[in-house]
């Protein structure tokens, strides 16, 4: 950093002393400071300014932003294999072939994720009121709290596997819970969505997806 | 009438706080001393009417002035008094007019202590203040004014405030979580006036210390208090959940530590002056972007606050305006700050620096955790939850290096250090250490656990290695070392709490009838049988547990099931057998059948540890205040 040929070229510098600074003073100021910054070594100063710049853009958008889905790489693939012990049962095991013969919806879902709170009644109502079977798969979550959180705030799940470590929702592709899947007879994973599951989208999405498979 | 007074006295105050932000740095400019010294009195009146305000909102909720559509929503005839005052920051409304007075309250602070400040810097730093609290004046008084009244059709009763938030940890814990978020507008402010000016010397660093470290009190405790408010109503028996609001307090508690430490070095050697400006603007963004988080409901949070996006547009166009300004004039002027004084790699100046990196990471990593979703949902990606195994996993391997260092920092000379007599200090704290900790381990369990057995080691060495510090330092050892002793022993405990609770916790998910006896541990617990409560606002039942360990008695435990009449939620109090060692923890949950219930009986080792420490480290941050403040503002 050369400070001092900075300061050379500009003589005293009404930056650096606290005294009162006319306007003429102020724009050769300004002036000087635009030169500065094509030195390279300075640029680092700007760089929190830079990244807070970002981060407003994002907290803007978040204000006004919805859900959105996702296209997924595994759609219209088989899913892939998979052996889930259950969460009530550890002898029993959730695997590929439960998903076989019928339509089926499988949401990954976890306690301590706030957003799956918010999306269970609308899950509890969809299992109320369609024949349509949810599986879930328990992602990275404590057996004991998943088993006693269903227990009292209800459990709309036909099956649901448990994946401690999360091993096996790496596989099916999961970015962060809540994401749901839709899969058809053959076990292909025709839908995917990422986020809460409201009744618009399965009212709009899901229902005449479900309809044509 | 008295409403309507609250209201005139905000608007009254926000036109003394514009007054406060514009006046003295035109003086400065213009050279006209009266507009200077308007600042403090200026100030002194801001508060006032903040104050004036406050106690008409509080007198609003007293009296039950169900006028008052914020009374209304928060309060009922039948709260007890306790609560009716602390519902006054039980919701947004009131929790902003908090922010705004304690702000004040700040300010007048600032205003009063200046003997030894140059009045042209004691005047920027007010300025910079009153132009934080015009913004939030505004936000206050055209978004979310607490006084507004239904006058057409007044209530009878009130809606009452939330069962969760009817405790005395909740009473105290906002103010506290306030009081360090806003105590660090007066750092900010110290930055920018310094900025403005190009004046960053060490005097600077000696009048903003003690603000900083006061804010940092306030927060330590505001979070300790946070957790042990959670630990015992939300009836989860967690101390700590990643939760996007315990987030919003934690950034800048992180940052604001890494801040002590930087104006430590900044004050004694000079050297990292423009890394502590930056730090500086940081820590009061993070708490402003904290603010925002809550208020604007841009995440979704188990802390229930009412949102509405125009306020969080205002806020975001607030702190874009503060934070731009403050890393604006940032770019512009660091450059031309002066380096400091020579270093060597092996010096006390090089380990405050490895602790700073390490806690800024650390605080970027939970930053990027808490915002990830939001980014994702910004980028059309959908809408996701980032949850404890990431915060855990990130977070604790970047403590382990933080807590090595933190035990050899204290131990080094500032400048320069021969690396044979550091080894020679550190060498029986290490050994004592892994000891210790190997055979309190082995006395208590057959198989050790490597987390525990580094979490215990680590808390050993941080401990040894500050009583050695202190007796290398021999008697009588300044304020300032004895807080930084009693804070570092802090940490130490809160590793200690933390490690043993995650650990050897036993929990117990449990269905059962009166008569029934669960073992848990080394304990039995007896379900004795249920009885009616009646409380002012709430009925409930309770249920009697008789706790015995190897048939002897312990403790006859009362958990609780309230329903709040007025809203009619249910809510747990959990039943707690406190112990230095162990916690016995019993939450009713829902009735089943047969007369049986579900139980969740918990046995939670050192907890108490993690709160203790919280406590320490506040006590410590007030020795090293103590002796800042008397050197510094009294004499």
């Amino acid at each position: 950093m050369d400070v001092i040929n900075d300061r050379r070229e500009a003589g005293p510098s009404a930056l650096t002393s606290g005294k009162p600074v006319d306007n003429g003073k102020l724009f050769c100021s300004l002036l000087r400071t635009c030169n500065m910054y094509t030195n390279k070594s300075r640029l680092q100063f700007l760089a929190p300014l830079v990244i807070f710049i970002v981060l407003a853009v994002f907290l803007w958008r978040g204000l006004s932003l919805d859900p959105r889905q996702l296209p997924s790489p595994l759609i219209n693939k088989p899913v892939p294999t998979f052996k889930l012990i259950t969460l009530e049962d550890a002898q029993q095991n959730f695997s590929n072939k439960n998903l076989l013969g019928h339509v089926s919806l499988v949401n990954v879902w976890a306690t301590w994720c706030i957003t799956c709170q918010v999306e269970h009644p609308i899950l509890m109502d969809i299992a109320h009121a369609s024949p349509i079977p949810i599986y879930a798969i328990d992602y990275k979550d404590d057996r004991a709290t998943a088993l006693k959180w269903l227990q009292s705030h209800g459990n709309p799940y036909k099956m649901v596997g448990f994946d401690g470590d999360g091993k096996v929702s790496i596989n099916w592709g999961v970015y962060g819970t809540p994401e749901t899947f839709v899969v058809d007879k053959k076990g292909i994973i025709r839908y995917k969505l990422i986020g809460v599951l409201t009744p618009e989208v399965w009212q709009h999405e899901i229902l005449p997806l479900i309809d044509k498979l | 009438m008295i409403p309507e007074l609250g209201y005139f006295a905000l608007i009254l105050a926000l036109g003394m706080a514009l007054i406060q932000a514009i006046f003295p740095l035109l003086g400065i400019w213009r050279d006209k001393m009266s507009w200077i010294v308007l600042a403090k009195p200026v100030a002194l009146g801001q508060f006032l009417f903040l104050v004036l305000s406050f106690f008409c909102l509080i007198y609003a909720f007293v009296t039950d002035d169900f006028s008052v559509a914020y009374v209304a929503q928060n309060s009922n005839t039948q709260l007890p008094l306790l609560y009716k005052v602390a519902a006054v920051w039980g919701a947004h409304e009131g929790s902003v007019l908090l922010w705004v007075t304690i702000l004040g309250f700040w300010t007048a602070l600032v205003a009063v202590f200046s003997k030894k400040i140059p009045l042209q810097m004691h005047a920027r730093v007010l300025a910079v203040l009153g132009f934080i609290s015009s913004g939030f004046l505004l936000f206050l008084i055209t978004t979310s004014s607490p006084f507004r009244r239904l006058l057409l059709n007044t209530p009878a009763q009130g809606i009452d405030l939330n069962p969760l938030l009817q405790d005395p940890g909740l009473a105290s814990h906002p103010p506290m979580l306030y009081m360090g978020y806003v105590g660090f507008s007066v750092a900010f402010a110290f930055a920018i006036a310094a900025l403005l000016t190009n004046k960053v010397d060490a005097a600077w660093a000696r009048w903003m210390r003690p603000w900083t470290i006061a804010a940092w009190c306030f927060l330590t405790l505001g979070i300790t208090l946070g957790s042990w408010w959670a630990y015992r109503v939300l009836g989860w028996g967690g101390w700590w959940f990643w939760d996007p609001v315990e987030n919003a307090s934690f950034l800048p508690w992180l940052a604001g530590t890494a801040l002590i430490h930087s104006l430590l070095v900044t004050e004694k050697r000079g050297s990292f002056k423009s890394w502590t400006l930056l730090l500086a603007i940081c820590v009061f963004s993070l708490s402003l972007v904290g603010t925002f988080l809550v208020r604007s409901g841009v995440l979704v949070s188990v802390h229930a606050f009412a949102n509405d996006p125009a306020r969080g547009k205002f806020l975001l166009l607030f702190l874009a305006v503060v934070i731009g300004c403050g890393l604006l004039l940032y770019a512009l002027r660091a450059p031309f700050i002066k380096g400091g004084s020579y270093f060597s790699l092996l010096s006390r100046e090089t380990f405050l620096l490895a602790n700073n990196v390490l806690l800024i990471v650390a605080m970027t990593t939970i930053l990027l955790g808490t915002l990830y979703p939001l980014i994702i949902d910004a980028l059309g990606l959908g809408n996701i939850s980032v949850g404890p195994p990431y915060f855990n996993a990130v977070f604790v391997p970047l403590m382990i290096p933080l807590l090595f260092l933190m035990g050899v920092g204290p131990l080094c000379y500032w400048r320069e250090m021969n690396l044979k007599v550091l080894l020679m200090r550190l060498l029986y704290p290490a050994i004592i250490a892994v000891f210790l900790s190997l055979l309190l381990l082995l006395m208590t369990t057959d198989k050790i656990p490597v987390m525990v057995f580094i979490g215990l080691a680590l808390a050993c060495w941080v401990i040894l290695v500050t009583v050695k510090s202190m007796l290398l330092k021999g008697w009588p050892l300044s304020f300032n070392h004895i807080g930084m002793a009693l804070a570092h022993i802090g940490i130490a405990v809160c590793v200690i709490g933390i490690t043993m609770t995650s650990y050897y916790k036993l929990e117990r998910d449990v269905r059962m009838q009166p008569g029934d006896i669960t073992t848990v541990g080394a304990y039995d617990f007896k379900f004795m049988g249920l009885t009616n409560l009646q409380g002012p606002n709430y009925t409930g039942l309770i249920a009697d547990f008789q706790v015995t360990h190897k048939d002897q008695f312990v403790t006859l435990l009362h958990a609780q099931k309230r329903l709040y009449t007025a809203q009619q939620i249910p809510d747990t109090r959990a039943a707690i057998d406190a112990g230095i060692f162990r916690d016995l923890y019993v939450a009713l949950g829902d009735p089943l059948n047969n007369n049986a219930w579900a139980v969740r009986i918990y046995y939670k080792p050192f907890v108490r540890w993690i709160w203790w420490g919280g406590l320490l480290m506040v006590l410590g941050g007030i020795c090293a205040l103590k002796n800042s403040i008397s050197k510094r503002y009294i004499n």
